[in-house]
């Protein structure tokens, strides 16, 4: 049965209460909400300290987890201290923490302590474009004889249908070196600041897939991800390098078990058939 | 004919656990579960940890729900906010009950939503009316939409709110009432929160409604003080069950039967063999109580 509230007090509104609460959760400068008690009616912060640690160590730890060679690369004080303030200025908006983190990549870009490091943030987005190809939707991979029936008149109005894992990315030094050898994939040895590799990243199957590849293979695709066709994502690629290869490109795809359909845009209204 | 307050509700398929000991699914033991498929009752899931679109979590879930049953266990529905329910993820939920027809759906007494986003935490109630008919709001809302009796889980807290006018197993009892909703009671969270305010963790089982347990938890915590060196226990997941929490399991299968049982674990996650032990050590508590039930039948 209810009884009397042991302030005596009406109780507050239930919607302050929780903003209180949140509020000095996510500020440490704040005190803890007046009313929150211990065993023996007195109030204490330590334990409201509990909560506020949960909060920001939980997601600290979270992002140490999945970001595991930007860890190695700066060390746990200066992540965490990192992660806490991002923590504090970006905390989760869904339910859904597998997908906490996302601009995690480019904190790190715009945090100024981690200026020295100009590889951490692409990094950081490898291994936020690997958790996204690992939770990615499932597709199976188009099998190359289906190329067979297209017939070359339809050839430039053909479109490619990516595997949903895959992404490209761009990076300004040797970030899938790096990130290879501080997951353990490859030994650690110099590397050449200067080198800019571009990635591509996929899931076929169950595992998730890292390929290093030219500058031109990465505006090639990155067209086809932008829903371009097959012969405007060529014109882009050569623009980039004219000795780009694209059946070389096209059959690296299909190896990669990257490309999952294929059909064909509207005739572009514009030009003039015979 | 008046209708009545709450319609029957339609069950999911299978709608109740085995009544034996489960483990936390975690992706860690994905390999070893589907090499050896250990004897365990069933496994659980944090539901918003399979609601990503696809990959290897998905794949091998299904492969799992095949040959196990499953408790499908949200974190993330906020049900003690004063604000609405999220819809969206509502039906998600429905989605991936949808998809594995889990054995039983279950949430907490608690919030994590606030005008900033979403904490990733548990965070406590005050027990008055006013949060009394909210959380009752919720817990039919949910249930209507997910079209199953939802399981509502005890918290483990480290404070109290002074405008609390139940006490929380009253406040439990009255939820049940008004809802039907059955219980996941967390015996290391009543060991928690005991020993945090100093009450009698055995009066707080006694005064519990059991008849509506379908699940129970054990986990471990860790030792603290607060600033007045009065212990303060937290609810970390990370360790083997402590002693104390076992026998207070004891105590509650000696009143309840056998009940679907889970060992959480979710963090410093061991290898399979030390949780599978674990879970072997709740079915022998709860296969001596049956046994001396049954000598209790043949001499009694």
């Amino acid at each position: 049965m209810p009884a009397t509230a042991e302030s005596g007090l009406p109780a507050p509104p239930l919607h302050e209460r929780q903003r209180a609460f949140a509020d000095a959760i996510l500020n440490p400068a704040l005190a803890a909400p007046a009313g929150l008690l211990g065993p023996d009616g007195v109030a204490s912060a330590h334990r409201f300290g509990v909560y506020r640690n949960n909060v920001v160590m939980g997601l600290i730890h979270l992002l140490e987890d999945k970001f595991p060679a930007v860890l190695r690369l700066v060390g746990t004080p200066f992540f965490q201290a990192m992660a806490q303030a991002f923590v504090l200025s970006c905390p989760p908006q869904s339910p859904i923490l597998l997908q906490y983190g996302g601009q995690f990549p480019d904190f790190i870009a715009r945090f100024t302590p981690a200026r020295e490091l100009p590889y951490l943030a692409d990094v950081a987005r490898i291994e936020q474009a690997y958790l996204e190809a690992y939770h990615a939707e499932d597709a199976d991979a188009l099998d190359p004889s289906a190329f067979l029936a297209i017939a070359p008149q339809d050839f430039d109005r053909l479109h490619l249908q990516l595997h949903p894992s895959v992404q490209v990315l761009s990076c300004t030094g040797p970030a899938l070196r790096i990130w290879q050898m501080n997951v353990g994939d490859e030994p650690l040895q110099p590397v050449d600041l200067g080198e800019a590799q571009c990635v591509l990243v996929s899931r076929p199957e169950a595992l998730v897939e890292l390929r290093e590849i030219q500058g031109s293979s990465e505006v090639f695709i990155s067209s086809l991800l932008d829903q371009a066709s097959v012969v405007t994502a060529l014109q882009r690629a050569l623009a980039a390098d004219p000795e780009f290869d694209l059946s070389a490109n096209l059959a690296g795809l299909l190896e990669a078990q990257c490309i999952v359909g294929f059909g064909f845009a509207p005739p572009d209204v514009k030009r003039n058939d015979p | 004919m008046i209708a009545p307050m709450h319609a029957p509700l339609q069950e999911v398929a299978a709608a109740q656990l085995p009544t034996r000991a489960g483990v936390g699914l975690k992706p860690a033991h994905y390999a070893a579960i589907i090499e050896n498929e250990p004897e365990i009752g069933f496994f659980e899931v944090h539901a918003e940890n399979y609601m990503g679109a696809g990959g290897p979590p998905h794949r091998n879930l299904t492969y799992i729900r095949e040959r196990y049953a499953l408790s499908l266990h949200g974190v993330g529905l906020s049900i003690g906010a004063d604000r609405p329910l999220d819809r969206a993820h509502l039906s998600r939920l429905h989605q991936l009950i949808l998809r594995y027809q889990p054995a039983s759906f279950s949430e907490h007494l608690a919030w994590s939503t606030h005008d900033g986003g979403f904490f990733n935490d548990l965070l406590p109630l005050p027990y008055h009316g006013a949060t009394l008919r909210r959380v009752c709001a919720h817990i039919d809302e949910v249930q209507d939409r997910l079209g199953c009796r939802m399981l509502l889980e005890n918290p483990s807290t480290y404070l109290r709110f002074a405008e609390s006018t139940w006490s929380e197993t009253d406040f439990i009892t009255e939820i049940v009432r008004r809802t039907h909703c059955g219980l996941l009671l967390d015996v290391n969270n009543v060991h928690v929160s005991a020993t945090n305010q100093q009450t009698d963790a055995r009066a707080y089982i006694a005064a519990f409604p059991l008849a509506h347990v379908a699940e129970i938890h054990l986990a471990g915590h860790n030792l603290e003080a607060d600033e007045l060196g009065r212990p303060l226990l937290i609810d970390t997941h990370d360790r083997a069950v402590d002693a104390a929490v076992w026998h207070l399991y004891g105590e509650v299968i000696e009143r309840t039967g056998a009940v679907a049982t889970l060992i959480e674990r979710d963090a410093d996650i061991p290898s399979w063999d030390v949780l599978f032990a674990e879970a072997c050590q709740a079915e022998a508590i709860m296969a001596d109580h049956a046994k001396r039930g049954a000598r209790h039948a043949r001499h009694g």
